[in-house]
């Protein structure tokens, strides 16, 4: 009835696929194992010059981005929860590291676990209700994980769990030392960002992405929109686990800050800020967030502030975010010259 | 010589990227009745929308009493004093019937009063606290002609208010059609139905594809009878 | 004396504080409902807003001795006056994109709001005395029952009617209810729609900052005061629908009925409960309790 000229939220920060015919210098330019390779190399050696907790921090926060990307720009589903599978895990993760002695990959393991699992039962709910019920739904219904936290046995209430141990990997390799749990949080980053990538690029994501751009259409070849929007969650869930429990093995803390809803917006700022829908968008969301975050912690609610301020301006003025912005620069640019 | 009431040149409009109108002329004379024509999908229906300043993206020009109005938000566009009558009524669910009547905001002196409304459709009187999409079809197409008749506006836009009613309330809209014209309004008509523009029309314009690409007065229709037939597919 | 294996007092001074919770939520969903209707979006910032509700009303007295009165009036005002520029200048230009664009911007605003007042007043809150002629209270025989909980119940239904009234009973609440159905239509009659739904944003939020200055004596004026009770708002929005007026405000008062119930019976779920309650309408009626059925 009105003119439709609506921009599409999950189209926002996505060059034109197909665009970026491989010829010549510029192939080379776009080639994603040439990137993910100098990536790596680099991250190989930056902890001998940053310090590496810091990175560290950066990379469970780039993958957590990354699976909370992988529900909103490629499933088109924005969740205002994911606090709770990246807190719960966390917990998981710590009791089973500081209570049960498990070794430091099953520790890991078990957080994932737990963090599908909830995805499982949350997914359920919240697909039930689209575009901002399911946001309002997935933020509610971690607001309950959030008081179950902070009233469970195994959580230590507002204290967490503090001083939980670094357990040897597969119970032989030491990680007591800050490098070692650097490179197995690289080594985690690099195998959860590689999952989004295949997913994204498989039958599946092909499904997840006709889905999110006309459902019914999608109904009417015969898929299951609401499976596989739940398979989508629930995959989101457990990466999103899996960093919450990456995370304790680096800070050996687990706390109530990791699952209330701020750390939900938090996520949320780090995807739009680095750019809906793209595959480094999350790890550039989260290095200036946390970078921003450690520069102005300091100076009180400066800093509570400032992603405010951010989040405003991209959605009013930077809705691709830096990486959808130099991706969107790039193929114009290609498309003129 | 008649005034000319409102005049569309080269007039364009898109709905996202499809170019929908490619260039409508027209123009309604003061007091009279002016028919847009044309088969399902031609445009009328974006024509009178574009006139509105309800499709966003229009080119051309509009002018209304001397003034171009292509560049005006809707509502100055209806304060000038042009009212709109959609296609499928646009009666209000969630207004009953008094309130459908009364939601047009007066804009000038010199429209109806509720009483004269009510004297032209007695049966809306009886039917003001029903909900307004409960009536039947031929009485919301009353009402929503009726509510646009308080508001002092001269120029009448009707869209297909023939649409799906039955022989009498056709007639009956038809002779409600030409007392208003009496009254002094002018109204441009968008219709498919030939048969029944054909009473009421002064002049008609024939739409295809966006463009207009015939014009008849009321006297030369007899002897073309078969060519606006043929261009309507009736 | 006992009700339901409780003392019959404890029973009924739980139901009294559930009842007072729940005009809040009343209150609050009532002005996102008004809000959504117009604009379609879901107003994050409205915890935010109640919060400077009570501010305001805490610096009217604190800086220019202006009292509980007039700030119960003057308060919504001003937030209201602060909603139509936020309405205005931020709002308003991506009104045309998908709506989770402005949830994101409005959640954007929150941080902002929140992280200013925390910024400039800490964490710990500021009291605000109980007017002088609501202190006090009467003993009912089986429960006291102080003035101010009983004003707070009585000015939040005379709100929510007043409210309704606007909405259901003038020409300006016709308006607006057309302009929910079809605003292009109501524009082209002639009605400036872009400055109604401005007001209406201006009259959500000032709600939001009436049910502020409410709170303000109850609860200590805090910048976070208004960020946990958002969420179960949200809870309480998604049971009830957004679609209705009525049913904004009777689900609010429910579910605050039903909080209190369960500290009576279940104390270790109260701030759970209307979340379960949640789950349970998205397994059996997804749609909402008052929102119509896909
Ligand atoms: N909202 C819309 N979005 C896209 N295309 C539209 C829209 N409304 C109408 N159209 C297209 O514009 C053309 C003209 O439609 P319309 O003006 O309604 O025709 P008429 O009223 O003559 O039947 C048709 O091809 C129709 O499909
Ligand atoms: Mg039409």
């Amino acid at each position: 009835m009105t003119d439709t000229t609506k921009t599409d939220f999950n189209r926002a920060g996505e060059a034109k696929a197909g665009t970026a015919s491989t010829s010549g210098a510029a192939a080379v330019l776009t080639d994603i194992r040439l990137w993910s390779a100098i990536g790596i190399v680099v991250l190989l050696i930056l902890p001998h010059y940053v310090y590496p907790v810091m990175i560290a921090k950066v990379l469970c926060f780039a993958l957590f981005a990354a699976a909370f990307n992988l529900l909103l720009g490629f499933a088109g589903l924005l969740s205002f929860g994911h606090a709770a599978f990246f807190g719960m895990s966390a917990y998981v993760t710590g009791y089973c590291l500081q209570s049960l002695g498990f070794t430091a990959e099953l520790g890991i393991l078990a957080g994932t676990a737990a963090g599908a699992l909830l995805g499982l039962a949350m997914g359920l709910l919240a697909i039930r209700r689209q575009g901002i019920y399911f946001a309002m739904i997935t933020l509610a219904l971690a607001q309950m994980v959030y008081f179950v936290a902070l009233q469970a046995p195994f959580t230590g209430g507002e204290d967490g769990l503090q001083g939980v141990p670094r357990r040897d990997l597969f119970g032989i390799i030491d990680m007591s030392s800050n490098m070692n749990v650097y490179y197995l949080v690289l080594g985690v980053f690099c195998i959860g960002l590689f999952i989004v990538y295949r997913t994204v690029h498989s039958p599946f994501g092909q499904v997840l992405k006709s889905i999110r751009e006309n459902e019914p259409r999608a109904i009417s070849l015969g898929y299951d929109a609401d499976r596989y929007k739940l398979m989508a969650f629930v995959l989101s869930a457990a990466l999103s686990g899996l960093a919450g429990s990456t995370k304790v093995m680096v800070f050996q803390l687990a706390s109530l800050t990791d699952i209330q809803w701020q750390m939900s917006g938090e996520v949320v700022l780090m995807a739009v800020l680095g750019g809906i829908g793209t595959m480094v968008g999350p790890l550039v969301g989260a290095t200036i967030i946390i970078t921003l975050q450690n520069e102005l912690a300091q100076i009180g609610s400066v800093s509570t502030i400032v992603q405010g301020a951010v989040f405003v301006f991209c959605v009013l003025a930077f809705r691709r975010g830096i990486v959808g912005e130099i991706k969107h620069r790039w193929t114009t640019w290609r498309g003129r010259s | 010589m008649t005034d000319t009431l409102l005049q569309t040149k080269n007039l364009q409009a898109w709905y996202g990227e499809s170019h929908i109108l490619h260039g409508i002329e027209f123009s309604v004379p003061k007091g009279q009745i002016v028919t847009l024509l044309g088969r399902n999908g031609a445009g009328k229906t974006t024509t009178l929308r574009s006139i509105m300043g309800l499709v966003k993206n229009r080119t051309g020009s509009v002018v209304h009493e001397g003034t171009e109005t292509i560049k005006l938000a809707s509502n100055q566009i209806a304060k000038r004093g042009i009212a709109y009558c959609p296609e499928e009524r646009g009666i209000f669910s969630s207004l009953n019937v008094k309130e459908n009547l009364q939601l047009p905001p007066v804009i000038a002196d010199g429209g109806m009063s509720e009483e004269r409304v009510y004297e032209l459709f007695p049966i809306l009187k009886t039917r003001g606290n029903s909900q307004g999409t409960k009536l039947s079809g031929g009485e919301q197409q009353m009402l929503a002609i009726a509510r646009i008749l308080r508001t002092g506006a001269q120029l009448l836009l009707l869209d297909e208010p023939t649409e799906g009613l039955a022989p009498v309330i056709v007639q009956q809209i038809g002779e409600i059609i030409k007392r208003l014209k009496d009254e002094g309004f002018t109204i441009l008509l968008v219709e498919q139905n030939f048969r029944f523009a054909e009473r009421m029309g002064d002049v008609h314009y024939v739409i295809e594809h966006g463009e207009v690409v015939d014009r008849f007065e009321r006297a030369e229709i007899a002897n073309n009878r078969e060519k606006i037939t043929g261009y309507l597919g009736v | 004396m006992d009700f339901l294996g409780v003392p019959f007092p404890v029973f009924a001074g739980q139901l009294l504080i559930g009842l007072i919770n729940g005009a809040f939520y009343a209150v609050l969903s009532l002005g996102l409902a008004l809000i959504f209707g117009l604009l379609n979006i879901v107003n994050f910032a409205h915890g935010a807003l109640y919060m400077v509700g009570a501010f305001v009303a805490f610096l009217l007295l604190d800086i220019l001795g202006i009292g509980y009165w007039p700030a119960l009036l003057l308060s919504p005002i001003i937030v209201g006056l602060f909603g139509m520029v936020i309405e205005r200048f931020l709002l308003r230009p991506i009104a045309d994109l998908d709506h989770l664009y402005g949830l994101l911007l409005t959640f954007g605003l929150a941080l902002l709001i929140e992280g200013f007042f925390r910024q400039m007043y800490g964490v710990s809150g500021e009291t605000y005395a109980i007017p002088s002629i609501l202190q006090g209270g009467f003993n009912l025989g089986f429960m006291f029952l102080p003035t101010y909980r009983a004003w707070v119940i009585v000015a939040a239904i005379i709100v929510c009617g007043a409210t309704w009234f606007l909405i259901e009973q003038t020409r300006l609440g016709a308006t607006m209810r057309a302009a929910v159905e079809n605003a292009d239509l109501v524009r082209a009659f002639g009605v400036n729609v872009p400055l109604l739904v401005t007001l209406t944003y201006g009259l959500g939020v000032a709600l939001a900052a009436f049910a502020g200055v409410l709170a303000a004596p109850i609860y200590s004026v805090n910048p976070l005061m208004g960020s946990n009770i958002i969420i179960v708002v949200f809870a309480i929005v998604v049971i009830g629908g957004l679609g209705s007026i009525k049913g904004a405000i009777i689900s609010g008062f429910l579910l605050g009925l039903c909080e209190g119930l369960t500290r009576v019976y279940y104390p270790e779920a109260s701030n759970i409960v209307i979340f379960v309650v949640m789950a349970i309408v998205l397994v059996v009626r997804p749609a909402g309790l008052f929102g119509k059925t896909a």
